[in-house]
């Protein structure tokens, strides 16, 4: 996956307004089988798995003994098993995490990675683009739920699942298959809007959306709930790793958070710029980014003190030795209005 | 005549109108074209005096940051004000509406030291 296409802003402005296609086969695919996957993934992971339903998909961190993650994922409930998709970054750490914790039976593990490709479709357009491409109803499904179906007669898993803020599809496929879905999907559809998109505006549209990414907003030194994640944090489940951690920090309130940063002037703030706050520094920039959904602003996350966090309390970004005033402004910066 | 052909280029792909007691300096197309869509520029301040091939301020595309250096010495006695509300000028129109700096030269000789556009084409494309 390239950075960039056509340009990010122009691949930003087809997925807000039209439909943008996104090769993401980088991403890792784990198949997990058998019939103590939920019990057994539900004391790794802060968010319920046993819960799901068939054909659902969540959101879900696997943190460590401090809280910290180790990775943020998407579980997607099938008929046979449970795919597992996680940040090409973290993909071999993740597939030994497993195979580590694996139990003594009731849990196969399959990785996919690198045979397992993904393509996403992501924009207000994405349901009449994709589907007459498509053998079941996509229109029906609804957000967070999957389905097995074929696309262009090739066997698919099709979610209603994205990291842009849009609507959207994402289609994982056999990596032989998936040159035939992207040539045809931007070839019948690029009169209509369709343009492929690259990772620099994938990163643009999700921190707009106020999603994390894995080594900014979330790393293994910070945990889910100092990135605001907390709803996904299921702490009535017994017993999972990071728990006490994590109930810990929630109960002090002391910790530093990811607060949603608007720069006064068009600089960008980038990852590492120190922040400011009455005269001393309080934290540092996570991501930053002009953001086109958000009238053409400079705006970024920033890793800061409680007192810092608030919304509204106005801060300094230091670029290049200045200073520069910002505000805290609640996330996500960007809401797609429904439909 | 091509874009281009009127102006003097440095091997860090920057470009320089002669006009008379004024040098007018931008970026070139080829560089415009390399950072992708720029976001803001910043430059030095009216009155500055500026070193040939010093850097003099920065342009940020949405993925990068990059220094901004100048191909003579001289002070600068005017910079693009525009491109604090459009920086997408140094894109559209590098050789024109996005021009970044006009300054009065301190040493004629050095423009001896820059490139003519096909010279310029042939190190930016090798």
């Amino acid at each position: 996956m390239p950075v960039q296409y056509a340009g990010i802003l122009k691949e930003h402005d087809a997925v807000r307004h039209r439909a943008g296609l996104f090769d993401l086969s980088h991403m890792a695919q784990f198949w997990l089988s058998g019939d103590m996957v939920a019990r057994w993934a539900d004391t790794l992971t802060i968010n319920a798995v046993a819960t799901m339903k068939p054909l659902q998909a969540r959101y879900n961190i696997f943190c460590n003994e401090g809280g910290g993650a180790h990775d943020d994922t998407i579980f997607y409930r099938l008929e046979h098993g449970w795919l597992l998709v996680v940040n090409a970054a973290n993909a071999e750490k993740m597939w030994k995490l497993l195979n580590d914790r694996l139990p003594e039976s009731g849990v196969e593990l399959e990785n996919r990675h690198g045979r397992g490709a993904l393509v996403a479709i992501q924009g207000p357009r994405s349901v009449e683009i994709l589907k007459p491409h498509v053998d079941v109803d996509i229109a029906a499904l609804r957000y967070y739920f999957c389905t097995e179906a074929r696309v262009n007669g090739i066997p698919a898993i099709v979610a209603r699942t994205g990291y842009t803020g849009e609507d959207g599809f994402e289609l994982f496929i056999d990596s032989l298959d998936a040159p035939e879905i992207w040539n045809a999907l931007l070839r019948d559809h690029r009169a209509e809007g369709l343009e492929p998109c690259g990772l620099g505006a994938r990163d643009v549209l999700r921190l707009e959306a106020g999603m994390p990414l894995y080594g900014h907003e979330l790393t293994e030194a910070i945990t889910p709930v100092q990135a605001g994640l907390k709803w996904a944090l299921k702490l009535e489940k017994p017993e999972f790793v990071g728990k006490e951690a994590l109930k810990e920090q929630l109960d002090i309130d002391r910790y530093s958070r990811i607060a949603g940063l608007v720069m006064e002037g068009r600089a960008p703030a980038r990852e590492g710029y120190q922040v400011w706050h009455d005269g001393r520094i309080v934290g540092s920039i996570r991501s930053g980014s002009i953001a086109p959904s958000y009238g053409n602003r400079s705006v970024a996350t920033a890793l800061v003190a409680p007192e810092a966090a608030e919304i509204g309390t106005r801060l300094e970004v230091e670029i290049r030795g200045k200073n520069h005033e910002a505000t805290v402004v609640p996330l996500p910066f960007y809401k797609r209005a429904k439909s | 005549m091509a874009p281009g052909e009127d102006l003097l280029f440095s091997k860090e792909h920057e470009w320089v109108r002669l006009e008379g007691e004024s040098a007018t300096i931008g970026i070139t197309d080829y560089a415009q074209n390399a950072l992708g869509d720029i976001v803001y520029v910043e430059l030095p301040k009216v009155g500055a005096t500026i070193a040939q091939f010093g850097n003099v301020g920065v342009i940020e595309s949405v993925k990068a940051v990059s220094d901004l250096f100048t191909p003579i010495s001289g002070e600068v006695v005017e910079v693009n004000a525009a491109l604090d509300g459009d920086p997408a000028a140094v894109n559209r129109e590098p050789y024109g509406a996005g021009w970044l700096l006009k300054i009065r030269p301190s040493n004629p000789d050095e423009v001896k030291s820059l490139l003519s556009l096909a010279e310029y084409e042939k190190i930016a494309t090798d």
